[in-house]
């Protein structure tokens, strides 16, 4: 469920508009005001939003956005304001057009959506940067990233709920294979992981607990951190247990030192109209404080309290 | 009743040729209703087709499989020709896994479809086995063509007018470099080659094929060696209506298989309401014959008389 709260009644998009051009006027910017109206409005309030600001004042809200405020809350609001489908195909973007993929970003977009919701992103993309989303990953990811990278994103998965068991016997067994072997990039890892339903992939990983004792991803812990093996168990979270993998990213990021500003914006943006309710119940029984109060340890200013305002402060 | 004999069993012979002659078996039931002696003189006198096991009379197996087939032209094209689009796709790619079908198929479906009725075709397939076709396609066909053959049929392909000239220059360049440092044995599983050929849109790639052929002095065919899958997937992208003609043709050749035998229905089915007129002008320029010239000699029935009608004679 989403953790998002909008005000009952909610005001009109032409209230809104007014608001935030009240907000922008004069010496700097009343955050506070901004705050108030984006980050309690879903998507289609958004893009009313939007489309009344650009009508009454004849200019672009991101733009006058992007010139009023600045830094992580900037990034937040703008990643923010955007409906989900177009959102994830900018953060896709931004991702594939870093100095090194930022995989995480790629893995959980191919992952958690459904077959239908990843092929909306990928349209939307198309009509965006005039290339397919896995020409684009194919073409700035190297190595077994890019084999993984691709196979995720490329491929259409079945989404039912029929599963073989026989098949996931099998599947279990080649898994094993390859996981004993230290073979973490074959082939066969990497057509399972991306090809098969998740019902399936889940019945698979059941039959690997039940004969080795040991989930897979616990299978896939090395001793010496290795970037794709972390990429490989963070896909088969993201296929298998979203709401945990999220859960333990933000554990990650709000309870060990150093501070990921864009990854904590990333899963909050994400998920706050989505199924941040469930990821922060789980935090909150993981971590021995609310997802709140972790989160204002860790930010201040109008970052926190952007990022408050959408967990459901 | 020596030419009736003739025809009867020219029309039952089911030989080399593409249906049957159903008006002249029709017509000797008629004429030899009532006479047994008739039928009976009819089965001693066409050794091959009728044989003896001691007393008994049988027919040959090898015969009768051959007219089953010829038989059934006709009914499997009624029922192509009613069926959507996208079920045909599905099922002809469904056949590729589990029965002997080659694998072009999947190359020509993959590749000469539009992102549209590709992603359709691959709905249906879900709709119709519970499996997505990437996932069987990559369990079933473990051959070294394989990873090709995901990514193609994987593709979900920009389909806009923009085109990175200096990029499709870069990438021909690249391709150039892989062709020469090569094995022709391993190009077909060399992942520039795979990335380029399943991600890049179809006018880019187009470009791409066009500058190799300046950089070069000749066409990419001509370097890729006996990499059928390569050829096919190549031509399939660049001159469909050739490869379409090619095709046919290669069903009429003397001692034609089934498989290719079958293309002929598959070709002019599924191109009848699309390219239809290219396909024949190119056939007609390439055989120096026409098409329904060749149909017309080839074929028989009402099997021939659909084929006539579908390519606009």
């Amino acid at each position: 469920m989403a953790t998002l709260s909008i005000p009952n009644p909610v005001p009109s998009a032409i209230e809104d508009a007014e608001k935030l051009r009240k907000a922008f006027q004069g010496w700097g910017t009343d955050e506070k005001a901004m705050i108030a109206v984006l980050a309690h409005r879903d998507a289609a309030q958004r893009k009313q939003i939007k489309i009344a600001y650009e009508e009454q004042y004849k200019e672009k809200l991101l733009k006058r956005i992007e010139s009023e405020i600045s830094g992580h809350f900037e990034r937040a609001v703008y990643r923010w304001i955007f409906d989900p489908v177009e959102r994830q195909a900018i953060m896709a973007n931004i991702a594939i057009k870093n100095k090194v993929v930022d995989f995480p970003v790629i893995i959980e977009i191919a992952c958690i959506n459904s077959s239908n919701e990843l092929l909306a992103v990928k349209q939307v993309y198309q009509s965006l940067y005039k290339h397919s989303l896995e020409e684009d990953v194919a073409s700035h990811a190297t190595g077994d990233f890019r084999k993984l990278l691709f196979a995720l994103v490329g491929t259409y998965r079945y989404d039912g709920e029929e599963i073989n068991t026989e098949l996931a016997k099998t599947e279990a067994k080649i898994l094993n294979d390859a996981i004993t072997k230290g073979e973490y990039n074959s082939d066969e890892i990497i057509r399972i992981l991306s090809t098969r339903s998740k019902a399936q992939l889940q019945a698979t990983f059941n039959c690997y607990k039940d004969a080795h004792n040991l989930s897979i991803t616990k299978a896939l812990s090395t001793k010496t951190p290795n970037d794709f093996v972390i990429a490989l168990r963070a896909a088969i979270r993201c296929r298998t247990t979203p709401t945990k993998y999220f859960e333990k990213v933000l554990r990650n990021i709000l309870q060990k030192s150093g501070m990921d500003e864009d990854a904590l914006t990333r899963v909050i943006v994400m998920h706050a109209e989505k199924d941040l309710k469930e990821i922060k119940e789980l935090f909150q029984t993981r971590a021995n404080m609310t997802l709140e109060q972790a989160v204002a340890k860790k930010t201040s200013g109008d970052y926190e309290n952007f990022l408050l305002a959408l967990i459901g402060n | 009743m020596a030419d009736e004999t003739l025809s009867l069993k020219k029309a039952f012979s089911g030989h080399g040729g593409f249906g049957v002659d159903e008006t002249t078996m029709a017509a000797m039931v008629t004429k030899w209703r009532k006479q047994p002696d008739q039928k009976s003189r009819f089965r001693s006198d066409f050794s091959g087709f009728f044989t003896k096991i001691g007393s008994i009379e049988k027919c040959e197996d090898d015969y009768l499989l051959r007219l089953k087939t010829e038989f059934s032209r006709f009914k499997n094209i009624m029922v192509l020709w009613l069926m959507h689009p996208w079920e045909r796709d599905a099922r002809w790619m469904h056949h590729v896994m589990h029965k002997s079908y080659p694998f072009t198929v999947i190359v020509e479906i993959a590749c000469t479809r539009t992102s549209e009725e590709l992603l359709g075709a691959k709905r249906a397939y879900q709709a119709l086995f519970n499996h997505s076709v990437e996932e069987d396609v990559a369990y079933h066909i473990k051959e070294s063509y394989s990873k090709l053959l995901v990514g193609l049929v994987s593709s979900f392909r920009y389909e806009g007018p923009q085109v990175d000239n200096d990029m499709a220059k870069w990438e021909a360049k690249a391709l150039g470099n892989v062709i020469k440092s090569s094995g022709s044995g391993k190009l077909i599983q060399n992942e520039e080659v795979i990335r380029i050929l399943t991600t890049r849109s179809k006018r880019h790639l187009k470009a791409t094929f066009k500058h190799y052929k300046e950089l070069h002095g000749k066409p990419i065919e001509e370097d890729l060696g006996a990499n059928l899958c390569l050829q096919e997937t190549v031509k399939c992208i660049d001159k469909p209506a050739k490869y379409f003609s090619e095709a046919i043709n290669i069903a009429f050749k003397e001692g034609a298989d089934k498989p290719s035998k079958l293309s002929l229905t598959r070709v002019i089915i599924s191109r009848a309401d699309v390219d239809m007129e290219e396909i024949k002008e190119t056939y007609h320029k390439q055989f120096g014959v026409k098409l329904e010239d060749m149909i017309t000699k080839n074929t028989h029935g009402h099997y021939k008389d659909t084929l006539l009608t579908l390519i606009g004679k």
